[in-house]
Parts: structure tokens; sequence; C-alpha cells
């Protein structure tokens, strides 16, 4: 069964083609020459960009896998959460292309995109704690099977990802600052400042809007932020890193999981990757990173999602809608559910 | 003619700084919107989040940033939409979030970084302004209409 996947939930305009054991193709606008008649601007939300980039998209991804729209099995998109502007304008395509060749339509939550993305490309036995840490999100969950989801905590502030971009921006680095801190991070000393770890000890609820203050008062001090620059961005990595390793730990020896899988944007850093790795080394603990493609917005992972929601029987109505506020605890595993 | 009213209160602690939210949300109404500014870290975050306690929004769903997900929609007795413009640089985009829908709904909007699109605001709107004078030290000026 081959299953085409399209997200347009946040910044990333989306396209890709799945088949039970393969990814055909994922195409991302951004990262894309389908982005370069629209000038290197930086991603914006905006439903009309993603109105601009879907159709050269999906052009794309259908040449890439070799296929023409008629030859896919079935359509996948993300309906929610999200905003409904940008939501709408995948749905649209996806409710024309199922009706145009009479194909199946199913709709994917883009966190259980993220949570699940591994699944697209490696099998890993249920249950494992699941961490999605992403621009917009940062999660722990015990993941029990498709559609089982339990939240064990989540921020009660700023992402991780977003303190990663709000810190490079108070450091002067370009946008999006993440990849720029990891990779200025390697050339600084992650003990030069004592930022704060808020809420190490305590449960699985995160916080990073303290970290992002401490930073900013600590450049605010700075003589010359240029030579302290790779010191405070390491420093400040390695606070974020070590509380999400330490709650992604606990998470699994608490409940007594022998897995964990890390999701989301901020999956893509390297200390992050390299420290969880050997942290879960050390504790007998299996640790799983999806390829970098898989970890930032993609649409393979919806295509994957969907592809499971289908065969257990869980297509939706022609006329699907977008969902704007969609925990993951709303989605569905069965028709009984 | 109107008169602006300004109310200046000296907040010493991230607590002092929600309680004064709760206290405002007191006086708000569905239609009204409270436009934050200040500067990165001033505390825009924290003041909603007791905008949300004080309008009575489920306490188990925390009010998290919005600077990437744009929009935030807290169902309640008086629902509050919690916006933030940190990120977007063009008003068209602004217009395509449905600022408008918002601010005429029936519910309360909160919206980070106001200040980035100024003109959009009418004049009934409540201004909040942040600053950072200390570690724990906050000056935050409530602007209203008599
Ligand atoms: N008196 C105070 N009032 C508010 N915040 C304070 C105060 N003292 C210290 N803080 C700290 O300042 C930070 C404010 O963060 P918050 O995320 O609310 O700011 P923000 O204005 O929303 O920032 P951003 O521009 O990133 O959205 C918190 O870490 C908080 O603990
Ligand atoms: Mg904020």
């Amino acid at each position: 069964m081959k299953v085409l996947g399209i997200e347009t939930s946040c910044d990333e305009t989306a396209v890709a083609v799945k088949e039970e054991s393969r990814i055909l193709a994922s195409v991302v606008a951004s990262q894309d020459e389908v982005h370069a008649p629209f000038g290197g601007v930086v991603p914006e939300l905006a439903g009309r960009r993603h109105l601009e980039l879907i159709l050269p998209t999906l052009r794309a991804a259908l040449d890439r896998a070799g296929i023409s729209p008629d030859q896919a099995d079935a359509i996948a998109v993300t309906s929610g959460p999200g905003l409904v502007v940008c939501l709408l304008v995948g749905l649209s395509l996806a409710r024309a292309l199922a009706y145009a060749f009479r194909l199946p339509l199913v709709g994917v939550n883009h966190l259980e995109g993220h949570l699940m993305a591994i699944l697209a490309e490696k099998e890993i036995p249920f249950p494992f704690v699941g961490l999605v840490v992403s621009g917009g999100h940062t999660s722990l969950y015990i993941v029990e099977g498709w559609g089982r989801y339990r939240l064990l905590g989540q921020t009660l502030d700023d992402a991780a990802g977003e303190a990663f971009d709000k810190v490079a921006k108070l450091l002067g680095l370009p946008y999006p600052g993440g990849r720029e801190i990891d990779a200025l991070a390697r050339t600084g000393d992650p003990a030069a400042v004592a930022f704060p770890r808020s809420l190490l000890k305590d449960g699985f609820k995160f916080s990073f809007s303290g970290l992002k203050t401490a930073v900013l008062r600590r450049v605010e001090q700075l003589r010359d932020l240029d030579s302290a620059r790779a010191d405070i961005a390491a420093s400040f990595q390695e606070a974020v890193v070590e509380v999400l390793v330490a709650k992604a730990l606990r998470a699994a020896r608490e409940f007594r999981l022998p897995r964990l899988v890390v999701s989301g944007g901020v999956a893509a850093n390297s200390r992050l990757r390299e420290n969880m790795l050997a942290a879960g080394q050390n504790a007998g603990l299996a640790v799983h990173f999806p390829s970098l493609g898989l970890c930032t917005d993609n649409a393979a992972m919806i295509a994957h999602a969907g592809l499971e929601r289908l065969q257990r029987g869980l297509a939706d109505p022609a006329d699907l809608m977008p969902r704007a506020v969609w925990p993951l605890s709303g989605v569905r595993s069965s028709h009984f559910t | 003619m109107k008169d602006q009213e300004e109310e200046v209160h000296v907040s010493e602690s991230p607590e002092d700084t929600r309680e004064l939210g709760r206290e405002l949300a007191k006086r708000l109404k569905p239609g009204d919107v409270v436009a934050l500014e200040g500067g990165l870290g001033a505390g825009k975050t924290l003041f909603v989040q007791g905008l949300a306690a004080g309008l009575g929004t489920d306490p188990g769903i925390p009010v998290t940033s919005p600077s990437y997900t744009l929009v935030h929609e807290y169902p309640g007795p008086v629902p509050l939409f919690h916006l933030d413009f940190y990120r977007l640089t063009r008003k068209e985009s602004v217009l395509e979030l449905g600022v408008e829908e918002y601010f005429d709904g029936g519910g309360v909007s909160a919206v980070e970084w106001a200040e980035k699109f100024a003109e959009l605001f009418g004049p009934e709107t409540i201004w909040v302004k942040i600053e950072r004078n200390a570690e724990e030290r906050r000056r935050i000026t409530i602007s209203t209409i008599a």
C-alpha cells in the first residue's frame, strides 16, 4: 500500500510517499529546491506560503517516488493541532485528491506523528518512553501502542526548542538558532556558567523560561559577548540536555520500561543525542533517535501514522475537518475507544 | 473624551506578577483585549498565567508560551485566547492568524509582543507594559480607558 502524506500544520510544507516498509519520498519545501522560487525567506507561519508551496512540493514528492497521483492507495494528512488557516491548505489538497481518485482519507495528529516517527524507519517494540522535544512542545509520554499514549508531564512555560531559538537570538546568532547553538557549543566549555536546571528533581514537568532569563542576565552583564559566546552556548545547551536526560531516564526507571525514543526537532541536537545515548548505556536502557529527516517536521511520519490507522480501519469521512486543539489523549486507537 | 488611566505596580517576584494578572482578570469581560509589551523574559507569559487563573480556565492545563504555536485557546467560563507575535514579521501573517476574529470573539485575548503591530489594536485595548528593573523586580504599567 502506498500512502501519500501531507503536512502543513506548522512552518513546513511537506509531502511524502510511504509504503509499509519503505519511505519512497519525503520532501520538505524549505529544505528543498521547490522553495527556491520564493527566495530565501525566513520561515514564517502563513497559510498563503503553504498555498504557494504545496503543489510544487506534491509534484516533487511524486516525481521522486516515481508514481502518478492515481497510483497512491490512500491519503494521510495532518488535521491538527495547529492553526486552521495552515491546516486547511493540506486538508483541501488531501480531500481533493481523495475525491478525484476515490482514495481513503485519514487525518493524523501532528504530535502523534512526531512521537511515533521512528516507526516509519525502524521496528521498536511497545511499550516505550517517548520524549517529544520541539519548538512548540516538550512532553514525556508512555507509549503502549498506536493510539495508547499516557502523558507523564510537559513544559509549564517555554518549550526546549523555543529556549534554543530565543537564546540564539540573545547571543546574536541567526534564526533558526538551534543548529547554530549546537555548532557553536562544540567550541565552548559546558561547565563555564552554572545555569539553572529548573524542576530537575521535580517529577516529569519541565520549565525553561528561568533558564532563558538567566542567559539574558548573563549576556547583559558581559563586557565582551564575542569572547564568551561559545561558553554561554555550551553551558546553556548543557543545562537543557541535563534536564531532558534526567527526566527521560527517570521515567524509564520509575515505570520499568527498557526503551526510550526521543523525537521532534530538538532530537537533532548532537549533544542531546550523545548524552542520552551514553546515559542509556549506563542504565541498560535502549535509546533510539529517528534519523534527522524524521526529527524535524516532515510528512513521512504523517504518511506512516496514516498507514497504521488505515490498517486498523480508522479512515475518516471525505469532509474531514481541521482540529485547532487536539491533545494526544483525544486520539482514537480503534473504533471502540 | 475618554481619559487614559495608568496604574503603576512594582512586582518583586514571579508570584507577584501572576497575582497582578489574576487581579486584572476580575475586571475583564468577553471581547476585551490585553496587549503585553516588554522584552524577552520580562514576564508576559507569567502575567497571562495569572489572567488564566483569574478567568477560571482549567488549572490542569498549563498556560505555556505560544511563541511557536502562535495561538493557544483555553476554554472556561470566559475563554482565553493567548497570542504571541514574537515570530511574526509581516502584518499579513498577523491578519491571517485571524486576530480580528479573536478580538471580536466571545473571550478575552491576551497578546505578547503586541507593540510589534501596535496599529492593530483599538483604543479600548488594555496595555500592560512590563519593565525589568532588577533580577526579580519588574515595573508593570497597566493603561486602560477610564
Ligand atoms: N517579578 C517577576 N515577574 C515576572 N517574572 C519574573 C519576576 N522575577 C523573575 N522573573 C522570571 O522572569 C521570567 C519571565 O519569563 P516569561 O517567559 O514569562 O517572559 P516573557 O515576557 O513571556 O518572555 P518572552 O518574550 O520570551 O515571551 C521567568 O523565568 C520568571 O521566573
Ligand atoms: Mg512569553
